[in-house]
C-alpha cells in the first residue's frame, strides 16, 4: 500500500464515525421530509382549488362570474340563496377555501356605474406560508372575474376609466379555528402572524443552540482538563452536579442570546409588515395567563434542551468533540423552526406533526399562534410534554454520573463494537 | 479501625481483569504505598477507593463505611488527588481553593480551610493568576493543596509527585509527611521507589492486577535480600 493510500486511509478512519456522519443522515431526512412537503404545496397551487359559490344574481354580469368561477376553480357547493352558514359548512365539510356570494344586485350595481360588491368567506386553514397557497389561487380567479367584467364594460364603451378598471369591490371574512374576521384575507393574516412569530422560533433556536453548547462544552472541558474526576469525588450530591451545570450554562446561554438579540430585534425589525392592521381589532390577543404559559412552555423548553446536551455532553472526550456534539441540538432546533415558518401545526401531514410535537422545542416556537387562536389543548400538552421530557433527560443525566460510565467511557463505545 | 479494608476486589473492564481477587488494609494514621509497573492497577484500585469506579466483585470499606454502598458518607471523608488531574483554567488559584473549600465548610471554617491552601500551595502572589497561566508544577502544587487543606480522613494521592522537580517534589513530600501528623492517612501510589520508601510505613506490590507483596520497606528488604525498594520491586516483577 502507497504512503498515500495509507493516509488516505486513516483519515477516513478518524473522521467517518457515527458523530460525523449521523448529523449528515438526519439532516438529509430533514431536507426530504422538506422537499415533500413544499412538493406537495406545488401540487396544491397547480390545482383547481375547492370553492363554494352562491350566485344571487340573475343579471348580465352574471354569467362571466359563473364561466370564470367554473373554469377556474372546482364548485364543491352552488346555490342561488342566500345561505351563508349552510354554504361555509359545507365548503369546510369538502375542504374548499371560500365561499363567494354574489348578491342580487350585483350586475345592477355595475351597469348603474356603482361597484358590484362580492363577498367572500375565507376558510383559512392554517397560518404557514404554504397554507394560504389556495387562498392565492382563489384571489387569481377573483382579479380574473374583475378583469373580465372590466373587458366587457370597456367594450361597451361610454364609461369612467377608474370604473372600468375596477368594476368589482370585496367584502371578505376570514373564518380560522373558529373565529370569524371580518374585513381581512388570509393571506395579510399569514404575512401578519408571520411576521410577528417569526423572531419567537428564532429567540428559542438561538438560546437553545447558545445554552446547549455551553452545557455539552462544559462537559467536553471537565474531561479535557482532567477536572472532572475530582468533582465526581467531592461530597457533593449528583443531581447537585447536573443541575448546577444546566443552570450555569441557561445563565451563561440566556445572557449570551439576550446580547445576540438586541442586534437581531433591529434587523428583524426592518421585515416587520406595517399598516394599519391590528390583531387586537379581530380578538387576536394574548392574556395575562397566555403570557404565563407561553414564559412555561419556553423555560420547560430550555430545561428539556439543557438536559438533553447533558445526556450528550456525556459523549464528549473533550472540547473538540463536544462542539461536534453540538450538531443534534442545532438540528433539532431548525426542524421545527421552519416547519412552523412554512405550516400550521393543523395543516401538517400526521408524520410530521408527530416529529415536530416529539421535539420539546417546537412547543413554546408554536404557542403564541396557537392561543391567539384559543388552542389551549395544543399548549398544555406541550408543556405537559417537554415536562416529562425534561424529568427523564434529567434522570438519565443522574443516573450516568452516578454509575462509572462517564470516567470508563461506555456510553461513548456503545457504536463500537465487541472484539 | 482500619483506614481502608479491600477485601477480594475484582474490576473487570469488558474482558479485561484489571484488578483480581485484591486485599489488604491501611492502618488508620499511616501512609500506605501502592506501587508496581505501568497497568499494574494501582490507579483503578485507587479510584474505586475514591468511589469513581464500581465493584465487579468484593468489597471496600473506609472507616467502616462501604464505599459502594455508601458513597456520600465516604466522600465526606476522603480526598483524592488523580495522577493528571487539572483544575479550572479560567479561576485563578485563590478562586479554586475557595471552591473546593465550600464543599467543606462554612462561614469562618471555608476561610480556615483556604488559608491552609494557600499555605501548602505556596505559590506567592501567582495565587491571584489564572491556572490556565501556571506551569505544571504550580498546577500540581495547587492540587496537592486542595487535596490537603481540607485535612481529610483518607488522603488518596495517585502520584503525588508526577512532573514536580526534585526541590518541589521534597516539599510535596514534607507536607504529605506533616499532613499524617494531623491525623490525616495517606494512601498514595507513585513510580518513585525511593519516594515510597521514604515516605511509607507499609508498601503494596502490585503486578497484573494482582497484589503480590506487602510488608513493610525494612521487611521487604530483609526478604529480598535487597539494598532499596527498586532493587525488590525488579526482583518481584522479573
Amino acid at each position: 500500500m502507497s504512503h498515500l493510500l495509507n493516509i488516505i486511509r486513516k483519515e477516513v478512519k478518524e473522521l467517518l464515525t457515527p458523530a460525523t456522519f449521523v448529523p449528515i443522515i438526519v439532516m438529509a431526512l430533514i431536507f426530504g421530509s422538506m422537499g415533500n412537503m413544499i412538493g406537495g404545496a406545488t401540487e396544491e397551487a397547480k390545482k383547481l382549488p375547492s370553492i363554494g359559490v352562491i350566485n344571487e344574481d340573475r343579471g348580465q354580469f352574471s354569467s362571466i362570474v359563473n364561466e370564470t368561477v367554473y373554469s377556474m376553480a372546482k364548485v364543491v357547493y352552488n346555490s342561488t340563496s342566500e345561505n351563508i352558514e349552510e354554504g361555509v359548512n359545507a365548503v369546510k365539510e369538502k375542504g374548499g377555501t371560500a365561499l363567494i356570494i354574489i348578491p342580487s344586485n350585483f350586475s345592477i350595481n355595475i351597469a348603474n356605474n356603482q361597484s358590484g360588491e362580492i363577498e367572500i368567506y375565507w376558510i383559512m386553514k392554517g397560518a404557514g406560508i404554504m397554507d394560504s397557497i389556495s387562498s392565492g389561487v382563489v384571489e387569481s380567479i377573483l382579479h380574473e372575474l374583475n378583469t373580465k367584467i372590466s373587458e366587457e364594460l370597456i367594450e361597451k364603451g361610454n364609461i369612467n376609466a377608474t370604473f372600468a378598471l375596477s368594476p368589482t369591490t370585496r367584502n371578505e371574512t376570514t373564518i380560522f379555528k373558529g373565529k370569524e374576521m371580518n374585513g381581512i384575507s388570509p393571506g395579510t393574516i399569514s404575512a401578519i402572524l408571520s411576521s410577528q412569530s417569526t423572531a419567537v422560533p428564532i429567540i428559542i433556536m438561538i438560546i437553545i443552540m447558545m445554552a446547549g453548547g455551553m452545557v455539552i462544552s462544559s462537559m467536553g472541558m471537565e474531561k479535557e482538563n482532567k477536572t472532572l474526576e475530582t468533582l465526581l469525588t467531592l461530597p457533593v450530591k449528583r443531581s447537585s452536579i447536573v443541575a448546577g451545570k444546566i443552570a450555569g450554562s441557561a445563565i451563561v446561554g440566556l445572557l449570551m442570546a439576550v446580547i445576540y438579540m438586541i442586534g437581531f430585534r433591529y434587523y428583524l425589525s426592518s421585515f416587520e409588515v406595517s399598516g394599519n392592521i391590528n390583531l387586537a381589532d379581530y380578538g387576536l390577543t394574548l392574556n395575562v395567563w397566555d403570557y404565563v404559559l407561553v414564559g412555561i412552555s419556553l423555560f420547560l423548553a430550555l430545561t428539556a434542551a439543557l438536559s438533553m446536551c447533558m445526556v450528550l455532553g456525556t459523549f464528549a472526550k473533550n472540547y473538540k468533540s463536544a462542539q461536534t456534539l453540538t450538531v443534534p441540538v442545532s438540528i433539532l432546533a431548525l426542524i421545527p423552526m421552519f416547519l412552523i415558518m412554512f405550516k400550521d401545526f393543523s395543516t401538517l401531514p400526521l408524520s410530521l406533526k408527530v416529529v415536530l410535537f416529539a421535539i420539546p422545542f417546537s412547543h413554546p416556537m408554536m404557542a403564541v399562534r396557537a392561543l391567539l387562536f384559543g388552542d389551549y389543548m395544543l399548549v398544555i400538552s406541550g408543556i405537559a410534554y417537554a415536562a416529562v421530557f425534561s424529568f427523564a433527560m434529567i434522570a438519565i443525566a443522574v443516573w450516568i454520573f452516578k454509575t462509572d460510565k462517564l470516567l470508563t467511557g461506555t456510553t461513548i463505545h456503545l457504536f463500537r463494537k465487541e472484539r | 479501625m482500619p483506614a481502608v479494608e479491600v477485601h477480594n476486589l475484582v474490576r473487570d473492564y469488558g474482558k479485561v481483569r484489571a484488578v483480581n481477587n485484591i486485599s489488604f488494609s491501611v492502618d488508620d494514621g499511616e501512609i500506605f504505598g501502592l506501587i508496581g509497573p505501568n497497568g499494574a492497577g494501582k490507579t483503578t484500585v485507587l479510584r474505586i477507593i475514591s468511589t469513581l469506579l464500581r465493584i465487579t466483585s468484593g468489597e471496600v470499606r473506609v472507616f467502616g463505611h462501604n464505599v459502594a454502598k455508601e458513597a456520600d458518607k465516604v466522600r465526606k471523608l476522603i480526598s483524592y488527588l488523580p495522577e493528571d488531574a487539572g483544575a479550572y483554567k479560567n479561576l485563578t488559584g485563590i478562586e479554586y481553593l475557595y471552591f473546593i473549600a465550600r464543599f467543606f465548610g462554612e462561614g469562618k471554617e471555608i476561610e480556615d480551610i483556604v488559608e491552609r491552601g494557600v499555605k501548602i500551595a505556596n505559590l506567592g502572589k501567582r495565587m491571584d493568576d489564572k491556572v490556565e497561566n501556571y506551569s505544571k508544577g504550580m498546577t500540581r502544587r495547587l492540587l496537592v493543596a486542595r487535596a490537603l487543606m481540607i485535612e481529610p480522613k483518607l488522603a488518596i494521592l495517585d502520584e503525588p509527585t508526577s512532573g514536580l522537580d526534585v526541590i518541589n517534589a521534597q516539599e510535596i513530600r514534607k507536607i504529605v509527611q506533616n499532613t499524617v501528623k494531623n491525623g490525616t492517612t495517606v494512601l498514595l501510589s507513585s513510580h518513585n521507589m525511593l519516594e515510597v520508601e521514604f515516605l511509607c510505613r507499609r508498601i503494596a506490590l502490585m503486578d497484573k492486577g494482582k497484589v503480590v507483596e506487602e510488608g513493610t520497606p525494612s521487611e521487604l528488604k530483609t526478604r529480598y535480600n535487597a539494598a532499596n525498594i527498586e532493587d525488590v520491586f525488579v526482583e518481584v516483577i522479573k
